[in-house]
């Protein structure tokens, strides 16, 4: 067993006992990555040197009794269109392939003040579009549960890095499901907060009123010590919620008699596996068994939020990806003679094809003549969506169902058709859409690959939602299955 | 019929600044006509009285105050630049 297999409260005990270093931890991070990255492919960038000179720095911390952060001395993975002072960051896009940011996100700076050492920039979907991890502009990432398969998208290498190891935990990002899905794919735990939970300040924008960053962890208690350092209102992001921050650690109970669970139909129809669906009812018929009580419950705006989504997304997007134009950072054609030609060739040879349907999507059900029918269409069927889940949280205190209709697919089985690709994310897409926080935490195996539970909550309700994932973990061996690699 | 043209699809391509070759825009068309399509379900839904959602959260104007703070320097702003002269920005011929 490796070191990085515990847990951080675990960690946290052999540190103060001093029968581990911040240095031991590191080394153990770095040593599976030389094992077993030249596999998995996860990371974009190491920052070997650096994090090597900062564990030094957190032992000398450790030995003159300094006060220590939350998260002191562990190594986290961090997603590649999260900004890092002075460490490459690339939104796995060739058009930001050398581009070096001059700021820290927020949450970096938080991570940075609860003492985490950053081990690296992980790959992902071309600016978050993707949920194969197919569409990075560098390589793909693989599933350490199945080298065949993919380990989902668009944060596929923050939930493969966890999963095979290398790291304790990662910063992943979620805009239609990209936490959620690859943490089901890789068998790890994945938590899109509410919206406005956790500062934007810093991550590269794809869909403004979707985004979501938040952590990816072996266990639900680790999940809740990554959030509890990084959320919170931040000035630097004018979305970000003025909320008091509760004391997640203190979820931990364990005891969820008398919850009561809203289960959708719409979350076990056409397209979602046998497999999957089994998992869930197992996962349900635990939960009964510690006091909750769980009935079937209609959320009748389910079908439209695919089509809703790909409206509102793209044509964020659209306006989001205007900055990248060659002027200011990135990369410049010198394919062109003047001002308009340059912002073309630039943008046509910097982003790949996935990025380039999208903005073009963006930009159509944006344009004169077709805005009223597209775009504000979407906006208004959005707030029906959002209404399904007010409705349900007035009964009922979570919602559960499966993160995917399927477990991982083999690399390149999906490529060809966007739309099959897009309907991956079905059961995760209108969880962004309402702005209410969702975890994935591991409920089994369909044939032999991992699948996720996925448990929903009320707007800044957290905790609820961690008080469950934690009694269904606790109760179940699932989390403690590791991939062969 | 095809919802959306060839030349709709190179009108849409010079709006978002992107270049696209004779191939790339036969391929554009045929998938946007197939995503647009399928976002055309959303028309079975009576949305006449129903308000557009823009933001989840109940956020209204959120100001600070206006004070001088530390911005970025000429030299850090100019780091990531892919071509420059004096401290500025340099970009092709604007006129011709």
């Amino acid at each position: 067993m490796s070191i990085l297999d515990k847990k951080i409260s675990e960690l946290n005990e052999l540190l103060h006992k001093k029968e581990l270093s911040v240095s031991d931890l590191v080394d153990a991070s770095f040593d599976r990555i030389h094992q077993v990255d030249d596999k998995v492919k996860a990371f974009l960038t190491l920052n070997e040197e650096y994090s090597r000179i900062k564990a030094k720095q957190l032992d000398e911390k450790l030995v003159s009794g300094a006060d220590r952060g939350l998260l002191f001395g562990m190594p986290i993975g961090i997603k590649d269109n999260i900004v890092t002072k002075g460490i490459r960051t690339t939104c796995a896009s060739r058009i930001l392939e050398n581009f070096e940011p001059i700021y820290d996100a927020t949450v970096v700076e938080r991570l940075s003040a609860a003492d985490t050492v950053t081990i690296g920039k992980l790959n992902m979907d071309e600016f978050a579009m993707g949920s194969s991890n197919e569409n990075s502009g560098f390589h793909p990432t693989f599933n350490p549960w199945d080298l065949s398969c993919v380990p989902g998208g668009s944060s596929g290498a923050s939930a493969a890095s966890v999963s095979a190891g290398e790291v304790l935990f990662s910063l992943g990002s979620d805009t239609g499901g990209s936490i959620r899905q690859p943490a089901a794919f890789c068998g790890v735990v994945g938590l899109k907060p509410t919206y406005g939970l956790v500062s934007r300040y810093g991550l590269v924008a794809f869909a403004s009123s979707l985004d979501q960053i938040g952590p990816i962890t072996k266990t639900v208690e680790d999940n809740a010590y990554l959030l509890q350092a990084i959320a919170g209102n931040d000035p630097m992001d004018s979305t970000s919620a003025k909320v008091d921050v509760p004391d997640y650690l203190a979820s931990f109970t364990g005891d969820v008699k008398g919850l009561k669970i809203a289960v959708p139909k719409e979350y076990f129809g056409e397209g979602v596996e046998a497999g999957v669906k089994e998992n869930v009812m197992a996962a349900l018929k635990v939960l009964e068994g510690l006091g909750a009580t769980w009935e079937e419950v209609s959320l009748p705006h389910s079908k439209y939020a695919l089509a809703t989504y790909y409206l509102l997304s793209s044509s964020e997007a659209s306006a989001n990806l205007s900055r990248f134009d060659g002027v200011r950072y990135g990369l410049r054609s010198d394919n062109s003679n003047n001002l308009i030609d340059m912002y073309k060739q630039s943008r046509s040879e910097g982003f790949g094809e996935e990025v380039k349907r999208r903005i073009m999507l963006g930009t159509f059900a944006l344009s004169s003549g077709y805005y009223d029918a597209y775009y504000k269409k979407a906006q208004k069927v959005r707030t029906l969506i959002k209404e399904d889940f007010t409705n349900i949280f007035e009964k009922y205190d979570v919602i559960i169902g499966p993160t995917t209709p399927s477990a991982s697919f083999k690399c390149g089985s999906m490529v060809k058709d966007p739309v099959t690709m897009y309907m991956n994310d079905i059961l995760t897409i209108p969880v962004n859409l309402a702005g209410v926080p969702a975890i994935s935490v591991p409920c089994g195996f369909s044939d032999g690959l991992p699948t996720g539970l996925q448990i929903i909550g009320k707007h800044f309700d957290e905790k609820t939602i961690y008080q469950v994932a934690h009694a269904f973990e606790q109760a179940t061996e699932h989390h403690k299955a590791k991939p062969k690699l | 019929m095809s919802r959306i043209s060839k030349e709709q699809v190179k009108h849409v391509a010079h709006l978002a600044r992107l270049a696209v070759t004779e191939e790339e825009t036969e391929m554009l068309t045929e998938q946007l006509d197939k995503i647009i399509g399928f976002a055309e379900e959303l028309n079975e839904l009576d949305t006449e009285n129903v308000e557009p959602t823009t933001h989840v959260l109940e956020l209204k104007n959120v100001l600070r105050e206006d004070e001088v703070r530390n911005s970025v320097s000429v030299d850090e702003a100019m780091k990531n630049a892919p071509a420059q002269r004096d401290g500025q920005f340099k970009v092709p011929n604007i006129l011709e």
